[in-house]
């Protein structure tokens, strides 16, 4: 693997990985993307979902539930508000992260409720939470939105 | 003459002292390696954060659709004041030195004619702003039961001011802590966090600046990461605080372990003065018995 970049991935609390990576791939807001090596200089908003960078030592995933990555031609880094290592995340976690979710969902609700723009921003965040939970294989344990 | 009991009991008293403040000012050594090693593992977050935003900022900033959280309301009327300090005393001038900035500042707000509302995060200043500025309260967030500051606890307390401002409660937020410069200095600040102000990284990267891609657009991440700001800055400062409560603390204790030493050493020659003269009172009456005879 000749073309290596620069990733880093940290967290409000501590730094998780800094390493050369030759890809990563990043759950965007607008949809995945995957950086590499002299990718254009992009700003893009995280979903909650898995992020998957691949290593000279194998391919390292995480699960993040929001924040930002900030992609330039010489690496990647990506502020996520939070982000476990995959292999460490357990059903239990995953069902608090899904009960804020909600939460959140249903106080938008309340809150905003002439205006659709804030309580589809929660449900998607929802949405998009049960669905990383399918994938990773994890009960979301939500019957119904 | 002093009592020779009461003294010896007075420099036991102290010595349960000494071992006192002494075991606290170890603790505090602990826990200050702790906290600053979470401050520092937080700073390379905020720093990104920062440019980012900086970035962002720049470019939105100037037109009229930029996010009230950046150009604030176009007022600035009502000032809420966020008065962060510590749980516990015992810990020198910390808790009063941020009260006492934030006391200055609600001052001279009101004396403009401003109205000023004062939410704390922490007891002990919650009990000194209260007993000055009582009328001008408008809530408290506990963190007594909180053993490792998260950014959980940072985001809720986000939460409750963001709420606060869509409300439209007031229009300029500040937060007061204490910045920690080193274990025996650490500087009350006050920091405005509502209007948003980046100006730390725009000097160097203003020019050189890559032209990113926005995906959503611009305002959109703005729009997400301005509330996010709200809370990296609290959390920056939650954990400044952590670490500056437990510097004061130690160099008070430190203090205090010698303070107690010093006193323990005048008691103990006082004590040994006392005792000698009971001797040779002692003497003196059985001489002067034996002469008697």
């Amino acid at each position: 693997m000749a073309d290596m970049m620069q990733f880093d991935l940290v967290s409000p609390e501590r730094s998780l990985a800094s390493l050369k990576v030759a890809s990563v791939q990043i759950p965007g807001a607008d949809g995945d993307m995957t950086a590499m090596p002299d990718h254009a200089a992009t700003i893009t908003t995280l979903r909650p979902g898995v992020l998957r960078a691949n290593g000279p030592e194998g391919e390292a995933a995480y699960v993040v539930t929001g924040g930002f990555a900030e992609i330039s031609a010489a690496g990647t880094s990506v502020l996520a508000e939070r982000a476990v290592p995959l292999s460490e995340v357990t059903q239990e976690m995953y069902d608090s992260m899904v009960a804020e979710a909600h939460a959140a969902h249903a106080s938008a609700k309340e809150t905003f409720q002439n205006e659709p723009g804030p309580v589809d921003d929660a449900a998607k965040l929802l949405a998009d939470m049960v669905a990383m939970g399918t994938h990773i294989g994890l009960d979301p344990n939500v019957p119904n939105l | 003459m002093p009592n020779l009991k009461d003294l010896k009991n007075r420099i036991a008293s102290v010595k349960n002292t000494r071992k006192i403040t002494k075991a606290m000012q170890m603790v505090s050594a602990a826990k200050l390696r702790r906290a600053q090693d979470a401050a520092e593992a937080a700073r390379p977050y905020a720093e990104r954060f920062d440019a980012v935003m900086a970035g962002l900022a720049a470019g939105v900033g100037g037109s009229d659709s930029a996010p009230k959280l950046l150009s604030g309301t176009g007022k600035d009327d009502v000032h809420l004041l966020v008065v962060m300090t510590a749980e516990r005393g015992l810990c020198g001038g910390f808790n009063a030195n941020i009260a006492k900035l934030a006391r200055v500042h609600a001052n001279k707000l009101i004396a403009e004619g401003k109205t000023v509302k004062i939410l704390t995060v922490g007891k002990k200043g919650r009990d000194s702003m209260k007993r000055e500025l009582g009328e001008h309260f408008v809530g408290h967030v506990d963190l007594s039961e909180v053993k490792n500051i998260g950014y959980v606890n940072a985001q809720n307390i986000a939460r409750d001011i963001l709420n606060r401002f869509d409300a439209g409660e007031f229009d300029v937020a500040t937060i007061f802590f204490a910045r920690f410069v080193n274990v025996v200095s650490q500087t009350p600040t006050a920091q405005q966090i509502i209007p948003a102000s980046f100006d730390a990284a725009e000097g160097e990267d203003a020019g050189a600046a890559t032209l990113y891609d926005y995906e959503p657009d611009e305002e959109a991440i703005l729009a997400d990461l301005l509330p996010r700001g709200v809370a990296t800055q609290i959390f920056t400062a939650l954990l400044e605080n952590g670490a500056s409560e437990q510097g004061a603390r130690m160099s008070a204790m430190d203090n205090a372990t010698r303070n107690a030493g010093d006193m323990i050493d005048q008691l103990t020659i006082e004590y040994n003065r006392s005792r000698q003269a009971v001797i040779t009172n002692e003497l003196i009456e059985i001489i002067s018995g034996a002469e008697a005879l």
